[in-house]
This record gives C-alpha cells, sequence and structure tokens, in this order.
C-alpha cells in the first residue's frame, strides 16, 4: 500500500494539476452481438498518462470495448478518436496502440525474443536496435537472460510478463490490458499490480486495463470507469468511486456497504428507518426518497445509551484485521467491520459520522438506471 | 493403478500378435525366401527391374500429387471451418465425413459411372451439346479417385490444429502491426504443422498403396506399385515377390510416419 501511495503522491507532483490532454474519444458506441445490446451509447474520455480501468461485471461491456479501441472488432456506431483522428476504420495492424491479452496470447513457436522482436521486425528496425529493445524490456520486467527460452517452459505469471514486453517494445502510446491478471494466484497477482504501476510511470504511458476485479481497480488506477449492462456507471478516481457511489451498483460492486432505504428530510438531515441522521449533502430537495450507502468500517459500534439507534449482534466472524458483524437494528441487517470484538446477542448502540452517510438518488425503475458521465 | 489393470490389455496384444506382428513376420519371411525356402534378397532387389521401378515412380508421383491437391483443397477449407461459429461446423463437418460412412469400394465405382465413355457426366455434356469429358482411364481420373477419396483425411487434421489456435494469438499477431498475409505465413502456417504433416500421412500412404482406385479408375492402362503387388499375390501366386516389394513400400510408409511422430507430437491426426 505504501508504494501504492508514493505513486499517488508522484502523480499529483507530477501534474494532476495541469489540464491533462484527450488522448482518446469513444463518442456514443453502440454494438450489439446476436441483437442482444453490449454496449448502448458509450461515451468516455481518455487522458494522456493515465491508469484507466474499466471495471465491472462479466457481461458489462468492458472487454467489448477494449476490443472495440484495439480494433478487434468494429462498432455498431459511433466512433473512436485517437489523437484528434478517427481511427473508428483503421485496422488493429495499423493503430497506434498495443495489447496485452488475457492468457497470454504468445506466439509458442517463437523463442521469447522472436515473441518480443515481432513487432519491431515488421517496422523493419535495424538488428541492433531490435536486440537492444529485446534487452531493455526483459530488464523492464525482470526476465533478463530468457530471450532463447520457449513460452511453454515459463510460469503462467512469466509469461505474462513476456507478453507484456511483447507489446511495450512497440512504444505505443496506449497500452490495452484485457484482464492480465486474471489467470494469475492472489499472491502474484498483487505482485504484478505494484509491477505495473511501475511500468507504467518508468514507460510514462496511457493504460487501459479491464478487469472485474475492484481491488485490482481501486489499487492500481488513476480513473476508474464502472461500468454495467453496457452503460457507464461512475467515472472517477478510486477514492471517490469507494467513498462516493453515485448509485447502488457502484456502492455494491466496490467494497462490502450497507444499501439503506431512506428519506431526505431536507439538506443535512435524513431518515433512516424512521430514526434522523445528521448528514453532510444538500440539494435533494425535501421528503424525497433515497438510498443511503454506510461502509461497514463506518458502522460504529458503542454502548446502547450512546447509539442514535440501538440493536443486538446477530453474527460475528474473525477476519484476520477485524471482526465482520452483523448488527439487528430497526429491522435491517446491518453490516458491521470493527476491531473490537462485540459477541453474539450484546446490545449495541450505533453510530454513524455525518460525513459518512453517502446518499444517493433512487433508481427510477427496477432495471439498473443508466448513468452517463462524462469526465 | 496402471500396472494393476495391465491384464486388461491382454486382448489388445493378442490382437496385434495375431492379426498384426504374425501378419509382418510372415511378409518379412516370404520377402527374404525363394521358393526353395533358400534366403535371398531377389525379391527386394526385384523393385530396380524396369517395370516395377516405374510403378513405383508413377505411384508415388501420382500420390503426391493428390496429395497436394487435398491440401491445397483443405486448408481454406479448414480455415473457414475454424472460424465458423459453433453452431454450424459440426454440420459442415458431418457433409464432409458422410461419404466415408459408404464403402469405399462402393464410391470408385460410383465414379467409374459418372466419368465412364458414355457415362452418367458426358450423357449431360451431349445433351447440352458440349464437348465429352475424355477422363477415365487417365492418371487424372486416378487423381480425382483419390483426392475424393482421400479428402476429409486432411480436412479433419488440418481443421483440428487450426481450430485448437487461440483467437486472440492471431489477434496479438495484428496488434503487433501484421497484415492478413504475414499473420498467415509467420503465426497461422507454422502453428498448424502438426496438423498438415498429419494430413499428409493419412492422405499419402494410402494413396501410395491403393490398388482400386487405379484398377477402377485407370483402367489397368497405369499400373501402380499397388497393382503389382496385388497381382503378384492374386495372380501370379508369386507371394515371395510381393511380399519383398511390400517390404520396399513400407520404407517408405515408415519414413513418413517417422516424420509425422516428430512434428505431429500433439496427436492431431489421433481424432481419426
Amino acid at each position: 500500500m505504501e508504494r501504492v501511495l508514493q505513486n499517488k503522491i508522484a502523480n499529483d507532483n507530477g501534474g494532476f494539476t495541469l489540464v491533462k490532454k484527450e488522448l482518446i474519444q469513444l463518442i456514443d458506441i453502440s454494438k450489439s452481438f446476436d441483437g442482444q445490446m453490449v454496449l448502448d451509447e458509450l461515451h468516455l474520455s481518455i487522458h494522456e498518462n493515465e491508469f484507466v480501468t474499466l471495471l465491472g461485471p462479466s457481461g458489462c461491456g468492458k472487454t467489448t470495448t477494449l476490443r472495440i479501441l484495439g480494433g478487434f472488432t468494429g462498432p455498431d456506431k459511433g466512433r473512436v478518436v485517437f489523437d484528434g483522428q478517427d481511427i473508428t476504420q483503421i485496422p488493429p495492424n495499423k493503430r497506434p496502440l498495443n495489447t496485452v491479452f488475457q492468457k497470454y496470447a504468445l506466439f509458442t513457436h517463437m523463442t521469447i525474443a522472436e515473441n518480443i522482436a515481432f513487432g519491431l521486425k515488421i517496422k523493419k528496425k535495424p538488428k541492433s536496435y531490435i536486440d537492444d529493445k529485446i534487452r531493455y524490456a526483459l530488464k523492464l520486467v525482470n526476465l533478463d537472460g530468457y530471450e532463447n527460452r520457449m513460452p511453454d517452459s515459463l510460469s503462467g505469471g512469466q509469461q505474462q510478463r513476456i507478453a507484456i514486453a511483447r507489446a511495450i517494445v512497440n512504444e505505443p502510446k496506449v497500452l490495452l490490458l484485457d484482464e492480465p491478471l486474471g489467470a494469475l494466484d492472489l499472491k502474484l497477482r498483487q505482485e504484478m499490480q505494484y509491477e505495473l504501476i511501475r511500468m507504467k510511470n518508468e514507460l510514462g504511458i496511457t493504460f487501459v486495463y479491464v478487469t472485474h476485479d475492484q481491488e485490482e481497480a481501486l489499487t492500481m488506477s488513476d480513473t476508474i470507469v464502472v461500468m454495467n449492462q453496457g452503460y457507464i456507471q461512475q467515472i472517477g478516481s478510486p477514492e471517490s468511486i469507494y467513498n462516493e457511489p453515485e448509485n447502488a451498483f457502484v456502492a455494491d460492486f466496490i467494497g462490502d456497504s450497507n444499501i439503506i432505504p431512506a428519506i431526505m428530510i431536507e439538506d443535512k438531515l435524513v431518515s433512516i428507518l424512521g430514526t434522523r441522521f445528521a448528514c453532510v449533502d444538500t440539494g435533494f430537495g425535501n421528503n424525497r426518497p433515497v438510498d443511503v450507502v454506510i461502509r461497514p468500517e463506518d458502522v460504529i459500534l458503542v454502548e446502547p445509551s450512546e447509539g442514535i439507534i440501538q440493536g443486538v449482534v446477530s453474527h460475528l466472524i474473525f477476519k484476520g484485521v477485524h471482526y465482520e458483524m452483523e448488527v439487528q437494528a430497526c429491522g435491517f441487517e446491518w453490516l458491521v467491520h470493527s476491531t473490537t470484538l462485540f459477541p453474539v446477542g450484546k446490545e449495541v448502540g450505533i453510530r454513524v459520522d455525518p460525513f459518512n452517510i453517502q446518499i444517493m438518488n433512487k433508481p427510477e425503475s427496477e432495471d439498473e438506471e443508466a448513468v452517463i458521465i462524462d469526465i | 493403478m496402471i500396472s494393476k489393470n495391465k491384464w486388461l490389455s491382454a486382448p489388445y496384444i493378442l490382437w496385434s500378435a495375431v492379426f498384426i506382428i504374425v501378419p509382418l513376420g510372415m511378409i518379412l519371411y516370404y520377402g527374404l525366401t525363394d521358393t526353395t525356402g533358400a534366403f535371398t534378397l531377389d525379391n527386394i532387389t526385384a523393385i530396380a527391374s524396369a517395370g516395377h521401378a516405374k510403378a513405383l515412380r508413377v505411384s508415388l508421383l501420382l500420390s503426391l500429387a493428390s496429395t497436394l491437391v487435398c491440401f491445397l483443397l483443405a486448408y481454406p477449407l479448414a480455415m473457414i471451418l475454424a472460424g465458423v461459429q459453433v453452431k454450424r461446423h459440426n454440420f459442415v463437418i458431418l457433409i464432409f465425413i458422410l461419404p466415408m460412412w459408404m464403402n469405399f469400394l462402393l464410391r470408385t465405382l460410383a465414379w467409374q459411372t459418372l466419368l465412364e465413355k458414355n457415362g452418367v457426366i458426358n450423357q449431360v455434356l451431349s445433351f447440352l451439346h458440349l464437348p465429352a469429358l475424355k477422363i477415365i482411364n487417365t492418371p487424372a481420373a486416378i487423381i480425382l479417385g483419390m483426392v475424393y477419396n482421400f479428402l476429409p483425411f486432411m480436412i479433419l487434421p488440418l481443421y483440428n490444429a487450426l481450430a485448437k489456435i487461440d483467437t486472440n494469438v492471431i489477434n496479438a499477431a495484428r496488434d503487433l502491426g501484421a497484415n492478413h498475409f504475414y499473420t498467415f505465413t509467420r503465426i497461422i502456417l507454422p502453428l498448424s504443422i502438426p496438423g498438415i504433416i498429419s494430413g499428409i500421412t493419412m492422405v499419402f500412404i494410402p494413396a501410395l498403396t491403393t490398388f482400386v482406385i487405379s484398377s477402377l479408375l485407370g483402367g489397368g492402362k497405369l499400373l501402380l506399385i499397388g497393382d503389382v503387388i496385388e497381382q503378384e499375390f492374386t495372380r501370379t501366386s508369386n507371394w515371395h515377390l510381393g511380399s519383398g516389394l511390400s517390404m520396399v513400400l513400407m520404407v517408405f510408409i515408415l519414413i513418413n510416419m517417422v516424420l509425422s511422430a516428430i512434428f505431429d507430437k500433439d496427436g492431431e491426426g489421433s481424432m481419426l
């Protein structure tokens, strides 16, 4: 976590304050397969040197978006603009982007060096240049000396790093990554997350990363694009996505949360399960039905007399860093994370700090509401 | 586990002993002896005689030609099949395998009827006032028969090899700047080599040893090595010469099988 933090700070100093240049624009992209809508008028801008993550459950359209960017599928409608130029009709071999595929997609009949040199040979680069590039790329992915090995003799993590090396030697302006860590085990995945952040900073290029793993997204991204059923649900920094989810889907998908129906009585005052809580949100109108999101770590358990509402602990699990508890209060099962243990059956009071209550508009229909936001 | 259940393999060992090892031993015995039972190499060196050498040359030439034609026909088809969506490709493969379920002899006889001087094709052509097709009893008819009979054996291994190539590997090549032609020559073709070798073996060996196709469609004018061997066994009843020539033919088959074993490590052809 420390390294991530450092990276964020480095980015801040590096010029987050400057207005970043828009590198890629996806304009009103629609795509359907067999009559089923996968992307519906998607609109997205990606800035230079940004680590953008497309996050969502399977079938949300994130991979299709990436394939449209890479040129492997064409959109039914809409345009892809790269650096001011319309590239919608340009085939993948002419696009200034490179892709790291899920399950590596290495050329198994070639050595590692031949794999990495593939793109450079097509560009007819001199041999000395290619050799230098191979050495540089292998160093970058910490696999020096693997030139003459065959892909099959490498572990999954190593193969993935070769796939990255093969893409970056071409000096793309944008690297597209399609769930590159999906096939790796947890420990290796975490290691590779740090590696990717380091590479992104060393190379200074834009990363567009696709994943369904919310932790991966929170760890690595500058910007997260949460998608569901072909629509963008929310775009923002990891902090804002986590702390200020704009709808129930985002709140539910990113981390654990208590999503509770409530009534916004007036600015900065909300009635949750019949009890008035102070909050900090304004502008929702008076007596409007809303949803509130309270993260389990923001629910504070105290003695019954000190709480705003009272309840009884019904479940208790030890999770290592904290205890996970369920508290029955006012007819709702509150999920609580706390480092202090409250045994099952104990009466407790619940308190929530006003700034930890996140108010969301209710979706208008039963279906997940479409929220289209521009950065 | 394997050692415990070893006895289960007994029927197969018995089968291969009686129907493969023993006949091979007999061929070896007959091939290396003369009518008196004395050891001789004459039956093998007989391949050098003008008539036999010509038959072997013609056989090699025709089977190579038909293997090549099969390959050129099958590769594009296998590529299309490997690219088609799952729903339909089984049906298309079925269409190509369907003739294999009919007797080989019947299929070849059918071609004879079609190609004959007054056969079905020529009747249709003359009805349309088009010049007649004089293909029966020519090498072309033999190649046609071989290609028709052995094409599925080329398609299936090629299809297996091509279907195994991950679409993302092809996408990766395109992504790295390769155009369609470069992707084909550097990625698709090399990755399908096991299937190619398998397909060549499966077509070349039966084509090299056939005698039915040449006698039915070649009119007995063109003797293939298979015809020569068949005649030695059935007409002249010289089993010794027939066995000797068979052993020569076996050398070519063995060379082919060694090649296929080297390249086809995953057993693309094992589906058949």
